[in-house]
């Protein structure tokens, strides 16, 4: 369980986070849903310390995290996965390098039982055959996936994406939600996944929190998230034709 | 002014992080050996081909610049390889170095930084500062100097081949010339140079690549300001240090 109490965040004069606290339950998918430009980004960064709060605390399993020095972030960390929003795959390793990076770095495990663990990964991802291959000859979908096997390398007990599925065109942003949320049951894991894409909102939203210019506004689950009143939500829920039409029709 | 002390407050505190203790000794030992090819072995041609020609010249311009006769010759070879050792082979290929491999690292770090590369090492909990850059700089102390032996002795080399063809002296005066009134302490004067220079080349470049902000164009930006701002600190350096090792 991750928990998050009064986040506020600014850049210079700039208010991005505006008090926002939110709960992260484990075992099912959380989604901050908000348009581009609404702090998303940040709030999530924040909450895995990348970026610094200016006021309010935040919580894993009880454990406070905000205020910890390298060291003792660097514990919690170990129990992170976060896929980033353009893969973040290191371009001067191949796909098993990237995947066996966590190994190298934080286990003792041997060359062999690293490169069981790496093909685990990359097997339970859908993706074999392409150890040696490099990021820059991965398409988008693949190099999310190297991106997934990498962050579950180490057997992570919370998971975070940030806008799994930009770039990638709809069937394969369906694939990598579905492979999202059946790693985050398997693991039991506690996922946090930012995404402004009202598909992955309709099949994942158990747990839904909805951001406009750093203010948290709404907070519900997916069967709630149609029959809200609130008037930027809905905006924004039903900005496409299609889902007004829907709508219409459904009164 | 504001925006220079900031820079170079976090340029002593980046150094803070990229001198703490290593976390997987393996894991930078195989970056280490992978910058040697990249900043080290990946240099060797350019330092040749501009050694070879800059010695070339240099010896062509101090026989004509000395053609008197009261003068002897082989003091041709002798001037030639003074200003090779003294100047050239430190101070200029340490120039050519930081537009090659300056730019080179600035940009292999900044890419690194605008593709979130950086903040997937910091959120697995590792020192990204460290794991990036304490490899280049130990790859370039330890094979810099390599380079400014390849370029004296390349130096001195075009200086003999172009010099004995070109008719302006001849191969005995040359050789002569080399080995007359030699000082070893100007080697060791051109590797002290050479060791602050590669410093100097890879921790700027590599600040300027850490904490580039926005897209490509950034990058690009960092990567001049790389090859620009350790130049300038190179030719500063050389003031002080010719004053403190050969006052
Ligand atoms: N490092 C930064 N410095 C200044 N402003 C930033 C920084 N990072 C993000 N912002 C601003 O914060 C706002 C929210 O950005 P972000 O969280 O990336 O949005 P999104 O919801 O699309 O992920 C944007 O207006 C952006 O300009
Ligand atoms: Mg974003």
């Amino acid at each position: 369980m991750i928990r998050a109490e009064h986040i506020s965040k600014t850049f210079g004069d700039r208010e991005v986070l505006k008090d926002i606290s939110a709960v992260f339950e484990p075992g099912q998918t959380n989604l901050i849903i908000g348009k581009s430009g609404s702090g998303k980004t940040v709030f999530l960064k924040c909450i895995v310390g990348l970026l610094e709060v200016d006021e309010g605390t935040i919580y894993y399993d009880e454990k406070l995290f905000t205020g910890l020095d390298f060291t003792g972030k660097k514990e919690i960390r170990k129990e992170m996965g976060m896929l980033f929003q353009g893969s973040a795959l290191f371009d001067s390793m191949s796909v098993e390098e990237n995947v066996r990076f966590p190994l190298d770095m934080f286990t003792t495990m041997t060359d062999e039982e690293k490169l069981d663990r790496v093909n685990f990964c990359l097997k339970r991802v859908n993706l074999v055959n392409s150890n040696p291959l490099f990021p820059s000859e991965l398409s988008g979908g693949m190099k999310k996936r190297v991106a997934i096997a990498r962050a579950i390398a180490l057997n992570p007990r919370f998971l975070f994406c940030d806008e799994p599925n930009s770039g990638l065109d709809p069937k394969t942003s369906i694939i990598i939600d579905e492979l999202i949320r059946e790693i985050t049951i398997e693991m039991n894991m506690t996922t946090i996944v930012n995404t402004h894409d009202m598909n992955s909102v309709m099949e994942n939203g158990e747990k839904i929190i909805f951001i406009e210019e750093g203010e948290k506004c709404w907070e519900g689950n997916k069967n709630e998230i149609l029959k809200s009143d609130c008037r930027i939500l809905n905006e924004f829920v039903f900005a496409n034709a299609l889902a007004r039409q829907l709508k219409e029709s459904s009164r | 002014m504001f925006r220079f002390l900031s820079g170079f407050g976090s340029y002593w505190l980046l150094l803070g992080r990229v001198f703490s203790k290593p976390e997987k000794y393996p894991v930078y030992y195989r970056q280490t050996m992978k910058e040697f090819v990249s900043l080290g072995l990946n240099s060797i041609g350019i330092v040749t081909i501009i050694s070879f020609f800059m010695g070339a010249v240099i010896t062509l311009q101090t026989a004509y610049n000395t053609e008197n006769p009261i003068y002897p010759t082989y003091l041709i070879g002798l001037g030639a390889r003074d200003s090779i050792l003294l100047e050239f082979s430190s101070t200029i290929v340490a120039l050519i170095l930081a537009g090659k491999v300056g730019s080179n690292i600035a940009s292999e770090i900044g890419t690194m930084r605008v593709t979130e590369q950086i903040d997937a090492l910091e959120l697995m909990g590792v020192n990204s500062a460290s794991y990036i850059i304490l490899p280049k700089v130990i790859a370039t102390l330890l094979f810099n100097p390599f380079l400014t032996l390849i370029s004296i002795i390349t130096g001195i080399l075009g200086g003999w081949i172009v010099g004995t063809s070109a008719g302006v002296i001849t191969s005995q005066d040359y050789v002569y010339g080399i080995q007359y009134a030699f000082i070893p302490y100007y080697i060791t004067y051109a590797i002290i140079k050479t060791l602050f220079f590669a410093f100097i080349i890879t921790t700027i470049s590599a600040h300027q690549g850490y904490y580039v902000e926005g897209g490509s164009l950034e990058v690009g930006r960092a990567s001049t300001r790389a090859v620009v701002y350790s130049s300038i600190t190179i030719l500063l350096f050389n003031v002080i240090l010719t004053q403190l090792l050969l006052s």
